[in-house]
């Protein structure tokens, strides 16, 4: 059953992965991107982390998706990004290359190594407990082992509220940039800008 | 109230500290008032210790606010020595300071750097105070440096003129010889003490080894003649007269100049403890500064120019005192010298202002009518320099003068020329600026042609020279002067300085030990290595009336050249003596001749080995960035594929690691 | 749960990071490059939570929570600097920071 659910939910996370990576489409690209944490908190409940599967989607398809299309209405920037060119060269067959060198090193390791990869011993003051409930266990955790943790991050969360409002309030002066005079007499390449009408 | 003295010297830095971030904002007038009551409140400070310094042992208080330089075994302390020798320096440094920023405010008026102008000068102030109060050599020289620093930016303070910026370069780079040889004598302290707390070292001087004393001494007298322009580092001093008249005044006659004097004051117990040689080369360098310098000033025709060399002459005294063992005499002398100094500086400074700018004497006479309160405290100063009783400089110059005739009768005897010539130039100084003949808006040249009518045949082409001249000179503006006297900001100093240019003898009268206060108060600091000796009755009384005389031969010499003209001024004025002994000018022909090969030689291996090594490291740089330039193109992308790649690298570095 | 699935877990894992890490790369569009960050956070808190299962351990749950409190911190600020550069130009792209370069 657990096998099944596992392929399940990762052909799901996989397909919107690479529609996250691969859609035109910034929307399309927002809705692949809900997919994908859909089936990571299928797994979570499939790894018996009911807590964090729960606050997956609230926070993750909830908060954040929500929040990253609502600025791409705000802003209407939802135009299709032209993916055929590619103005620094070599990039891509880089990037494709680095990517595969990366995951053949990752794979080689988990396959070769099987079990042996995980060094950590088994834990004796931090084992999940079969009888507590996971809220329960990570709660108590949260407010007696990583206190001060849960503190700073709450510190994090203001001073990002703080940088949000600040970096986003609307400058007198909103003139827009002009090209710089160096960058046009450099014999660079052009800069890159989305087309202004897009493909629909 | 002695706990107080940290702040005599953080009072001026606050009033520089405000000055330096507001004080383009705080504007004209209230920014010199600013600076004025930051010096002020600076003096009443030093009153209010002075008051607590009676009640301390031994006159002596010493503060320590914090360790400085903590290095090994070597520490220094931000600390204050408040002794009677430094209560005295702080005494006149301050109170003169103060009466001279307010002259500044009525002389710099209209300047476009005025804000500036007391900037450097609470600077000035705080490092002179630094210099004076340091409990240590290091601190010390952190002021010496400081008020080095503040000469060469007011010296240069009109930096538009390009002779006003090379005369700060003069200044500074002629300090410097002799700011290595103090730092040669610090460094020779620590080695030989330990330490560099004069409270610590002084009291061991006695013991020392004799060849370590003499180098100590020697390198200290180096520091010392470079600031307080002694042969044959003097040089610097008549061309820093190229700042504002207040500047000239208050650094180079009355406070900064003095300092070497102090130095040497403060480390007595070295010089007693080194060959004999040493006093007697401090005394003879003294005294033919004081010589050379008097004859030069005799023929200068620029009334600073006068002073200047009158200044470089009078620090000469300082220091035949000093190698002559009259410790307080040196003492006495720069506080004496100080006021009677500075009021002449401003009293020329009020003269300059008056007659617009004007500094030639060719080109004044006849003042006191224009300006009765400037001419009647300028003679106050006069006849205090010249030696005149009951005047402060005659005390001072016979106390020095008593102390030499008890080393060697040469040193009296050349040491009374010099007071008349001091008494000529500063007569010939007087007479021409304050009596004769107006001659306002002449060309020098003019006068100089009338002369030469007054003596020589040839009349009417030298007119016609004279015309030429004066019509030029009209059409340039300087035709019409119209001298004014000057505003009450720059007359109270002037008034307050004159008082006290003729009272501050009284400080040290000779008659009997109880009418010395000044010896007596300085007693604690070089009682020990003060020459002592008794003059009797008779002998003093011939001293007194012999100066006495001589200072009204010099005056009545004057009188007969310069205002009876019995005799072609000419003749006195030397182009040998004008030129300045052509010092300048056998430094500048060597420099150009055969000390250039020298510095050739040294050039080239610079040039060739040193930057051959400095530019080959820069062009590799060069040529190796200009090929790492590509990597970056400022493309966010590709500078996270770079992580990328590191990534990879990583993971590969830790796949040779491990083995499962 | 047998180990075998375990390392499925991980495999998944690291292609879903190797897809969003690629997605960087290759994106031009902030917004979607967001998304693709994101993409990589999930994948790194799969492996947490499989590492804390193998383990036995409930600190791999307890640091997926942190990641996701810094995750949503970065998101606001990432989102917000979106906001002003997109004021400034509109329908600027990450390549165009490159006129900031000196």
């Amino acid at each position: 059953m657990e096998t099944v659910v596992f392929i399940v939910s990762a052909l799901i996370v996989l397909a919107g992965g690479l529609g996250v990576v691969s859609s035109r489409n910034p929307v399309h690209a927002a809705l692949s991107l809900i997919a994908t944490l859909f089936g990571i908190a299928v797994l979570f409940l499939n790894l018996g982390a009911q807590l964090l599967a729960v606050v997956q989607v609230i926070v993750y398809t909830g908060a954040i998706v929500v929040l990253i299309l609502f600025v791409m209405m705000l802003l209407g920037v939802d135009r299709e990004e032209d993916l055929e060119t590619e103005p620094l060269v070599g990039q891509r067959l880089l990037a494709g290359l680095i990517g595969l060198l990366f995951l053949g090193a990752v794979l080689a390791i988990i396959v070769i190594g099987k079990d042996a990869i995980v060094t950590g011993t088994q834990s004796v003051t931090g084992a999940i407990s079969p009888t507590v409930s996971n809220i329960t266990q990570i709660g108590t955790e949260l407010f007696t082992t990583y206190v001060f943790a849960l503190e700073i991050t709450a510190g994090l969360l203001t001073i990002a509220v703080v940088g949000a409002v600040v970096l986003s309030r609307r400058p007198n002066d909103l003139a827009p940039i002009p090209e710089p005079e160096s960058m046009i007499n450099m014999g660079d390449e052009p800069l890159t800008a989305i087309p202004e009408e897009g493909a629909h | 109230m002695v706990g107080l003295v940290w702040l005599i010297p953080a009072l001026p830095l606050a009033g520089f500290l405000l000055l330096v971030f507001f004080g383009k904002r705080i504007g004209e007038p209230r920014s010199g008032w600013i600076g004025t009551g930051a010096v002020a409140l600076s003096f009443v400070t030093a009153c209010v210790v002075f008051a607590g310094l009676w009640g301390e042992p031994e006159h002596t208080y010493e503060l320590s606010l914090f360790e400085w330089i903590p290095a090994g075994n070597f520490s220094v302390d931000i600390g204050f020595l408040l002794d009677p020798l430094s209560m005295a320096m702080v005494f006149f440094v301050t109170g003169i300071a103060a009466l001279i920023h307010l002259y500044s405010i009525g002389y710099m008026h209209g300047d476009s750097r005025f804000p500036r102008f007391f900037t450097y000068l609470n600077l000035f102030v705080f490092s002179m105070l630094i210099l004076v109060l340091g409990d240590n050599l290091v601190l010390t020289f952190l002021g010496w440096e400081g008020v080095g620093a503040c000469s060469y930016f007011l010296i240069a303070f009109w930096f538009e003129k390009d002779e006003n910026a090379s005369a700060g370069k003069k200044a500074f780079i002629t300090n410097r010889v002799g700011d290595w040889g103090f730092m040669v004598a610090i460094f020779m302290t620590f080695f030989a003490f330990g330490t560099v707390t004069y409270a610590e070292f002084l009291p061991l001087s006695p013991g020392l080894a004799e060849t370590t004393a003499t180098f100590i001494a020697l390198m200290l007298f180096v520091g010392a003649i470079g600031k307080s322009a002694q042969i044959p580092l003097f040089i610097w001093l008549p061309d820093a007269m190229a700042g504002p008249t207040p500047v000239s005044a208050l650094i180079h006659a009355a406070t900064m100049v003095t300092a070497g004097v102090y130095l040497l004051v403060r480390v007595n117990p070295i010089i007693a403890a080194s060959a004999s040689w040493i006093p007697w080369m401090i005394a003879i360098v003294g005294i033919a500064t004081a010589f050379l310098a008097a004859t030069i000033a005799m023929a200068q025709q620029d009334i600073k120019k006068v002073l200047a060399y009158s200044t470089v002459s009078q620090l000469g005294y300082m220091f035949l005192a000093i190698g002559v063992g009259g410790y307080t005499a040196a003492i006495f002398h720069m506080i004496t010298h100080a006021f009677f100094k500075a009021l002449l500086f401003l009293g020329a400074g009020s003269v300059i202002h008056g007659m617009h700018d004007e500094q030639d004497m060719r080109r004044m006479g006849a003042l006191r009518k224009v300006m009765p309160v400037t001419a009647v405290t300028f003679i106050i100063g006069w006849l205090a320099i010249a030696g005149v009783p009951p005047f402060s400089g005659f005390w001072s110059k016979d106390d020095i003068l008593a102390y030499a005739l008890h080393k060697s009768p040469i040193l009296y005897a050349i040491g009374l020329i010099t007071a008349l010539l001091t008494a000529f130039y500063m007569s010939r100084l007087v007479f021409r600026v304050f009596y004769g003949d107006a001659r306002w808006g002449e060309s020098a040249e003019g006068e100089l042609a009338n002369l030469k009518a007054h003596t020589a045949a040839d009349v009417a082409e030298s007119d016609d020279h004279a015309d030429a001249h004066d019509g030029a000179h009209a059409g340039a503006g300087h035709g019409a002067v119209h001298p004014h006297e000057s505003k009450w900001p720059m007359l109270v100093p002037l008034i307050v300085l004159a008082f006290f240019a003729a009272i501050a003898g009284f400080l040290n009268l000779p008659f009997t030990h109880n009418l010395e206060f000044l010896n007596n108060w300085l007693e604690p600091v070089v009682g020990e290595n003060q020459a002592n000796f008794d003059l009797g009755a008779f002998q003093l009384t011939f001293e007194l009336v012999l100066s006495t005389t001589i200072a009204l031969l010099g005056i009545f010499a004057a009188y007969m050249v310069y205002l009876k003209n019995k005799v072609d001024p000419r003749r006195i004025e030397l182009p040998f003596f004008a030129n300045g002994w052509y010092i300048d000018q056998s430094i500048t022909k060597f420099m150009g001749g055969a000390g250039r090969k020298g510095f050739e030689l040294i050039a080239m291996f610079d040039k060739v080995v040193i930057d051959g090594a400095v530019n080959g490291v820069g062009r590799a740089t060069r040529g190796g960035a200009a090929r790492l330039r590509s990597i970056e193109n400022g493309y966010v992308r590709w500078y996270a594929l770079m992580i990328g790649v590191g990534a990879v690298l990583l993971v590969a570095f830790a796949m040779t690691q491990v083995s499962f | 749960m047998e180990s075998n699935l375990s390392l499925a877990y991980l495999m998944l894992s690291a292609i879903l990071f190797v897809i969003g890490g690629v997605g960087v790369l290759i994106r031009r569009n902030p917004l979607v490059m967001i998304m693709c960050v994101e993409l990589m956070l999930n994948a790194v808190n799969l492996s947490f939570v499989t590492f804390g299962k193998m383990l036995n351990d409930i600190s791999g749950q307890i640091i997926v929570f942190f990641v996701m409190v810094v995750a949503a911190a970065e998101v606001v600020i990432g989102l917000a600097l979106i906001v002003a550069m997109a004021r400034r130009r509109p329908g600027a792209t990450a390549d165009d920071l490159r006129t900031l370069r000196g």
